[in-house]
């Protein structure tokens, strides 16, 4: 199921380790005219956070479930490209192998703790479960991990929690629980869902602490998938800025911030509320993410861009800037660009 | 969870009187005399006034009610107007047939329908889900006499495999009953095949989307695990309801299939009654068919309750 790949260096955290890269990847669902993810490049170092940002719809979450072979069997086709991970490339159609690497290598939480968890059965008992699948373990070496885990996320009076079922924990707690059981085996990536998005403000903080810790303990690669620029100015390393399956912006979180160069980045920058300053309506990046049925030829965000010119009904690449900074733009980057129409 | 047995048990008291009520009022507005059903030809008015006394069928309506529903409650059902055997006694003697008959009918209906409801889940949209749709629909059409007498014709006029019919007590020989009951069990089943597949499957289509059964598969689970355990326990709630409700009407409905085999059972008992105005035999086993369906209901909500840990704390 794998071949052999040099691990490539990663042109964005300055880092010469990649843990996953994910190369012109395309993919289409059935019956669908246009890819619901185009092209997409990005990639993650051991111990960093990538936070892929984008609008409800934008093929964030496809391309999550795409990675971890979570999309149901023949819904949809991979176009093009490749992923590696570990420096071995992932046969998606390997169903055997990619489903040994889940759970184990590669885990994944969901924006759901509520409904994540199956409500018939014990939490311990759930995350034993996930240790036996990949390992040789004993029931009771099993329950000692699970417990060990439980305790480290911050479950209190663990042992007895082991035992309680999903019903009686609070949102926060079984978002903790879902950790657990996704890091009990020693995975070297984390995909995160959305996983603050249903949790109250204190507790969003409380489960972004919680993850970046363990990152650090365990150097583990995460790849944070979120709407929320809160949680990506908290946490992320690097920033891949997602728009219609497309990815029209990367480079390190700093610059994404403070340089934001594609149009569709600018304006989600701006739709931030700012605590200082003069008050105003907030902004928005107005109409609507085209649907794979209405896709608008060559550069996706054209239709709601404000700087749109005839130019942009051709296919922008991802064109290197400085620094690791990538966008994908014609008119990129920006102040150049108006300097001269100026 | 007792005290949930005990609450549902209360409920059902009324439940219970409703129906002796509403048995007993139609037995009496039904035409006819059971009188003179008993007598045969005998049309002496004194002889008929006699047994009227005797069965006090003479009394009001409400004292007859109060005074079949009082010896009722101490087990005494009254005397079967044809036979002068107690009814409780010859529901006793009939009951344990047809308990066995479902019995039998609902394994083969379980053994065939849930595997094949999961299987058409997992597969759906393909042939194989197409075809086992098809099956069961046909299994839902095609008629339980048809289907009785043909298996009559090839197997046991044919293949000399099976008895056509009769009945062995399960007491005297074990196997022998068993194997006599296998043809009416199966016929009496498919159809119940047939509609726990159709409830499979739309319960598994249900869980097997959920967020829980994606959480399974992202745990690297074999597939197999996140189906049989995973989706199946979720989608399980639905089955054993269903099959529960199922097995009270088979008591009920097994009437078809009983008169085919010749199997004196409960349904030949109901049919013999109604049509010799057997008042007490009717009224008796309308009564306990309602208990029983009561039963089996209650039965289905504690499995209910225990099937879900939200519930089973409370």
């Amino acid at each position: 199921m794998v071949q052999e790949s040099d691990p490539l260096p990663s042109p964005d955290t300055g880092s010469d380790k990649v843990l996953l890269e994910v190369r012109d990847f395309s993919l289409r669902f059935r019956g669908a005219p246009s890819d619901q993810i185009n092209h997409v490049n990005f990639s993650v170092s051991p111990g960093k956070t990538l936070c892929v940002v984008g609008e409800s719809g934008c093929g964030k979450s496809v391309t999550s479930l795409a990675m971890m072979g979570l999309l149901p069997a023949g819904a949809a086709t991979i176009g093009s490209g490749e992923m590696i991970f570990e420096g071995q490339k992932l046969d998606l159609a390997d169903h055997t192998a990619m489903r040994k690497l889940r759970g184990s290598r590669m885990t994944m939480i969901f924006q759901e703790p509520m409904t994540s968890l199956n409500p018939a059965f014990r939490i311990g008992d759930q995350i034993v479960e996930a240790v036996l699948a990949h390992s040789d373990a004993s029931k009771s070496e099993a329950e000692d991990k699970a417990l060990a885990i439980l305790k480290r996320v911050g479950i209190p009076a663990a042992e007895k929690r082991m035992r309680d079922y999903p019903h009686q924990l609070s949102g926060g707690m079984r978002q903790r629980v879902m950790i657990a059981m996704a890091l009990v085996n020693d995975p070297s990536l984390l995909i995160a869902d959305e996983p603050t998005t249903a949790l109250d403000v204190t507790i969003q903080a409380q489960i972004l602490e919680l993850i970046r810790d363990l990152q650090a303990e365990t150097d583990m690669g995460t790849i944070m998938i979120t709407h929320d620029l809160g949680v990506v100015a908290e946490i992320a390393d690097t920033v891949a800025v997602m728009y219609a399956g497309t990815i029209v912006e990367t480079g390190p979180a700093e610059r994404i911030f403070n340089d934001p160069q594609h149009p569709y980045t600018i304006g989600l920058m701006s739709s931030i509320p700012q605590l200082s300053g003069p008050r105003g309506r907030l902004a928005t990046v107005p109409g609507m993410v085209p649907t794979t049925q209405n896709m608008p030829e060559g550069c996706r965000f054209a239709t709601r861009c404000p700087f749109a010119q005839p130019i942009c009904a051709k296919e922008p690449p991802l064109a290197p800037l400085e620094g690791g900074h990538a966008v994908a733009c014609h008119f990129a980057p920006l102040e150049t660009h108006l300097e001269q129409s100026a | 969870m007792l005290s949930f047995i005990l609450r549902r048990l209360v409920i059902a008291i009324p439940t219970i009187i409703l129906i002796s009520v509403f048995v007993f009022t139609l037995q009496k507005l039904l035409p006819g005399d059971p009188v003179l059903a008993m007598a045969g030809e005998e049309r002496d008015p004194q002889v008929l006034e006699f047994l009227r006394e005797k069965y006090r069928l003479n009394d009001p309506i409400p004292v007859q009610y109060f005074t079949w529903i009082g010896n009722a409650l101490t087990g005494d059902l009254g005397i079967s107007l044809r036979t002068n055997q107690p009814v409780l006694e010859l529901i006793g003697e009939k009951l344990p047939v047809t308990i066995q008959l479902a019995t039998m009918a609902m394994i083969f209906a379980m053994v065939i329908g849930i595997p094949a409801g999961i299987f058409s889940a997992v597969k759906k949209g393909t042939v194989t889900d197409y075809v086992a749709n098809v099956v069961a629909l046909s299994g839902l059409s095609i008629p339980n006499f048809w289907l009785g007498i043909m298996l009559i014709l090839l197997v046991s006029v044919k293949w000399k495999l099976l008895p056509a019919s009769g009945y062995v007590p399960l007491s005297e020989d074990p196997l022998r009953s068993i194997t006599v009951m296998l043809m009416p069990a199966f016929v009496l089943g498919t159809a119940l095949a047939a509609t726990l597949m159709r409830h499979t499957r739309s319960a598994m289509l249900s869980v097997m989307s959920s967020d829980y059964v994606r959480t399974a598969r992202a745990k690297g689970l074999v597939e197999r695990k996140v189906i049989l355990k995973h989706a199946f326990r979720n989608a399980l709630t639905p089955i054993v309801t269903l099959t529960a409700l199922l097995f009270g009407e088979l008591i009920a409905g097994a009437v078809l299939t009983e008169q085919i085999f010749t199997i004196p059972g409960f349904g030949k008992l109901v049919v013999d009654a109604v049509f010799n105005r057997d008042y007490a035999v009717v009224q008796g086993i309308v009564l306990v068919t309602a208990v029983g369906f009561i039963f089996m209901n209650l039965l289905a909500d504690v499995a209910y309750v225990l099937l879900n840990p939200r519930l089973r704390k409370q």
